[in-house]
C-alpha cells in the first residue's frame, strides 16, 4: 500500500497500536532543556524509576542562559538554580549534556542537526513546542509536554494517535531578497494561526527542494504556528551532504547502511493526504507580521486589514491586537521607526542566516535609534562566525554579536524588549509579552532585520538590494 | 492523577481568540522546578498592572465571576508546549476549560494532568457567553461519562468527544505512564527486533 513519508516513519515506531487506544510510540531521540525537564525528573524519582535509554537522551541549557558573559555564573537566582538543576538531574541519570561551557551548547534545536544526532528517519521529541524544526531532515519531529517528557524517559516511548497529514506544495522560483522565512510566514498568513491543528505537514514542491537546510530547518520550525504537530521534508541529497562527517553522523559501513534507508524515505507518488495546498512562490513578497500571533502578517508593502473586514466573532480579538501593537487599521508599516533588532532564535541563528547579514551590511553602519543584537544559535555557530570574520563585520556595523541562547525570543533570561518599544525580530513568535512585558514584536527574516538594522525602520529590503547591484 | 466525573459550576468567561501559552503564563513564571504555584501567575499581564496592582477590568478580578470552569474563545493554548499552562489553570481552581477550539499540545497536557479540555460548537460556545452576559451566575454542568455539557439554566445541552481511553484515565485517576510502564516487555522486544 502507498504511503505518505509520515506514515512510512510512524509506522516503522509503532511498538504497539490497538483499537481504541493511541499508539505506542518508539522515541529514537530525546532532547531536553533546563524549562520543561525537572518536573519530569522529580515524577521519577517519586515514582522510583531510572531514565530507561540514557544514551538516547540530550540536554542543553538555552532558555534560562544569559548571552553575555557566559562563563561568569549566571545573576538571576531562579536562573541560575534552574540551570543548575539540569547539570545534577543530568548527572543522577546518565544524561549527556552540553551546558553553559561547552563547545556544544546551543538552542536545543540548532545543535542536534549541527551535530548529526537529528538524522532522517528517526522519531524525535523535546519539551519545546520548535521541535518541529528537525522535520526539515526527514524525522518525525514534536514537541511535548512535561509530563510526556517523564513518560519518554521512563520508557522511550510515547502514546500517540495518528496525526492527520497535510502536505504543502510551493513551486516556482523566489523573488529576490525574499526567503524561507518568508515562505513560512506566507503560509502561515493564508492558512491562519490555527490552520494546521491536528495535522503533520509535509512541505514539497520546486521552491522548497531547492533551498538548503538551514533555510529548511527555518520552515519547518514555524510549523508549530499553524498549529500543526509538526512539519517535515523528504531528505535528498541537500539533506545527505549536510549530514555527513557531523560529529555523531553515522560513518563508514554504518553510514552506507544508513544512507540505503534515507533513500526510502519519500511520500509515494499515490500516497493520499488528508489535505492538499499548493502556493506559488512568486506570489511571496518579504513579509512582516504587524498583530499579536504569527498568522497575522502580510507582504511588506501591503497595508494592515481592516479590523471591519475581520469575521464576526474575531474582531474583538483583532481590534485588541493592533491595540497593543499600537497600529491602525489599513496603515502602511513602511517607515514606521523601530527600537530594537533581534536577529536570532532557532528559526533563524544559524550560519547561512548570520552570513546572509553580515553580506547585507557590509560597509553600512546601524542607524542611531536602533539597538541590533546578534545571537548565533549555538557555540559552533559562534566560532564558525568568528572563523569567517563576521564579528568584525557586526561591529563594523555597530551590531552587537552576543553568545548563544535563546535570549530575546522568549523574554525569559536577561535579554528583553522594553514595554512598548518595538523589534523587528527573526524569531517565531509575537505574542503579547513574548520578548518581554508590553514589547511589541514584528516578525520578519533575516534580511528584513538587517534592512531596518541599517535604516532604523521598516523597509522593503529589495529596494536596498537593486541600490546595491545598481 | 486528578480524577474527573462530573461537575456543576459557574464559569469564568473570556471571550478571546487565539489565547497563547504565553498569556496563559508568561515565560519569566517558567523558573520553578516543581508543579505547583503556577495559579497566581495565570494571565498575569492581563490580571495586574506593571506595579503588581490588579485591574479591575479582568474577569478573575470581578467579584461576579467565579468557578471551576473557565470559558475561552477559539484557539485557545496555541504556541508554546509548557505544560506551566495547564498547571496555572489547575493551580488556580478550575477543573475543565471549555473552548470552541483547542492547540494540540495543550489538551495533551491539560489531559495528562486531568484538566478536562471540552471541544464545542462555536454556536454553544456563543451560547454559553450569552448565559453568563445575562447572568454572571449562570452554571454549567459537566458529565464526562455521557460526554455532555449542560447550560443549567436553560436546559441547552452539548455532547462533547474525548478519546474513549483519555476518558477512562480521567475517570479513574490513572496517568499514560502507569499504562505504558506495564507494556516495558513489548518495548524491550521492539527495540531487539530493529
Ligand atoms: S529560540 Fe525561542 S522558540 Fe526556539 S527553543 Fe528557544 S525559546 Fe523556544
Amino acid at each position: 500500500m502507498s504511503k505518505t513519508l509520515v506514515e512510512k516513519i510512524w509506522d516503522a515506531h509503532v511498538v504497539k497500536s490497538e483499537e481504541g487506544f493511541p499508539d505506542i510510540l518508539y522515541i529514537d531521540t530525546h532532547l531536553i532543556h533546563e524549562v520543561t525537564s525537572p518536573q519530569a525528573f522529580d515524577g521519577l524519582r517519586k515514582r522510583g524509576l531510572p531514565v530507561f535509554r540514557p544514551k538516547q537522551t540530550v540536554a542543553t541549557a538555552d532558555h534560562n542562559v544569559p548571552t553575555l558573559n557566559q562563563l561568569l555564573p549566571i545573576k538571576e537566582e531562579l536562573s541560575r538554580y534552574q540551570v543548575d538543576m539540569l547539570t545534577k538531574n543530568c548527572a543522577e541519570f546518565g544524561i549527556e549534556l552540553y551546558g553553559l561551557g561547552h563547545p556544544f551548547q546551543g538552542i536545543v534545536h540548532v545543535i542536534g542537526p549541527e551535530l548529526g544526532i537529528t538524522l532522517p528517519g528517526k522519531t524525535m521529541v523535546c519539551g519545546d513546542s520548535h521541535t518541529s524544526t528537525h522535520g526539515a531532515f526527514g524525522a518525525i519531529a514534536f514537541g511535548i509536554g512535561t509530563s510526556q517528557v517523564e513518560q519518554v524517559f521512563a520508557t522511550q516511548c510515547l502514546l500517540q494517535s495518528k496525526p492527520k497529514t497535510m502536505k504543502i506544495e510551493v513551486n516556482g522560483e523566489l523573488g529576490k531578497g525574499v526567503g524561507a522565512k518568508d515562505i513560512i510566514l506566507y503560509i502561515i498568513a493564508q492558512i491562519s494561526a490555527a490552520g494546521g491543528t491536528g495535522y503533520f505537514i509535509e512541505y514539497a514542491g520546486s521552491a522548497i527542494e531547492s533551498l538548503s537546510m538551514e533555510a529548511r530547518m527555518t520552515i519547518c520550525n514555524m510549523s508549530i504556528e499553524m498549529g500543526a504537530r509538526g512539519g517535515l521534508i523528504a531528505p535528498d541529497q541537500t539533506t545527505f551532504d549536510y549530514i555527513k562527517g557531523r560529529e555523531f553522523a553515522p560513518a563508514g559501513e554504518e553510514w552506507d547502511k544508513a544512507l540505503a534507508y534515507w533513500k526510502t524515505l519519500y511520500s509515494d507518488a499515490d500516497a493520499k493526504f488528508d489535505s492538499l495546498l499548493t502556493f506559488n512562490a512568486a506570489d511571496i513578497a518579504p513579509m512582516i507580521t504587524y498583530g499579536t500571533n504569527p498568522g497575522m502578517g502580510m507582504g511588506i508593502q501591503e497595508h494592515i486589514p481592516a479590523t471591519a473586514a475581520q469575521p464576526e466573532t474575531e474582531k474583538v480579538s483583532y481590534k485588541k491586537a493592533l491595540d497593543y501593537m499600537g497600529f491602525d487599521d489599513d496603515s502602511s508599516l513602511i517607515g514606521k521607526p523601530v527600537d530594537y533588532v533581534f536577529i536570532g532564535s532557532c528559526t533563524n541563528s544559524r550560519i547561512e542566516d548570520l552570513r546572509e547579514v553580515a553580506q547585507f551590511v557590509k560597509d553600512k553602519r546601524k542607524a542611531d535609534n536602533v539597538n541590533v543584537w546578534i545571537v548565533p544559535g549555538s557555540k559552533q555557530v559562534e566560532q564558525q562566525a568568528k572563523n569567517e570574520g563576521l564579528d568584525k563585520i557586526f561591529e563594523a556595523a555597530g551590531f552587537q554579536l552576543r553568545e548563544p541562547g535563546c535570549s530575546a525570543c522568549l523574554g525569559m533570561n536577561e535579554d528583553k524588549i522594553p514595554a512598548g518599544k518595538y523589534c523587528v525580530s527573526t524569531s517565531n513568535r509575537n505574542f503579547e509579552g513574548r520578548q518581554g512585558q508590553n514589547a511589541r514584536t514584528l516578525l520578519a527574516s533575516p534580511l528584513t532585520a538587517a534592512a531596518a538594522a541599517v535604516t532604523g525602520k521598516i523597509t522593503d529590503v529589495r529596494e536596498m538590494l537593486e541600490e546595491v547591484e545598481g | 492523577m486528578k480524577k474527573f466525573t462530573k461537575l456543576t459550576s459557574a464559569v469564568v468567561p473570556l471571550n478571546i481568540e487565539n489565547i497563547d501559552t504565553d498569556q496563559i503564563i508568561p515565560a519569566r513564571f517558567l523558573k520553578a522546578t516543581t508543579r505547583e504555584g503556577f495559579g497566581e501567575n495565570l494571565f498575569r499581564d492581563w490580571r495586574y498592572n506593571g506595579d503588581n496592582a490588579p485591574k479591575p477590568e479582568f474577569v478573575m478580578n470581578n467579584p461576579t465571576y467565579g468557578g471551576k470552569v473557565l470559558v475561552a474563545g477559539k484557539n485557545f493554548g496555541c504556541g508554546s508546549s509548557r505544560e506551566h499552562a495547564a498547571w496555572a489553570i489547575q493551580d488556580a481552581g478550575f477543573d475543565a476549560v471549555i473552548s470552541s477550539f483547542f492547540a494540540d499540545i495543550f489538551k495533551g497536557n491539560a489531559l495528562n494532568n486531568g484538566l478536562l479540555p471540552i471541544q464545542v460548537s462555536d454556536d454553544f460556545l456563543a451560547q454559553i457567553f450569552q448565559a453568563v452576559d445575562s447572568n454572571p451566575k449562570s452554571a454549567l454542568e459537566v458529565d464526562l461519562e455521557n460526554q455532555t455539557v449542560t447550560i443549567v439554566e436553560t436546559g441547552e445541552k452539548e455532547s462533547f468527544d474525548i478519546n474513549p481511553y483519555k476518558k477512562s484515565c480521567l475517570i479513574n485517576g490513572y496517568d499514560d505512564i502507569d499504562f505504558i510502564l506495564n507494556q516495558k516487555q513489548l518495548i524491550e522486544e521492539f527495540e531487539q527486533a530493529r
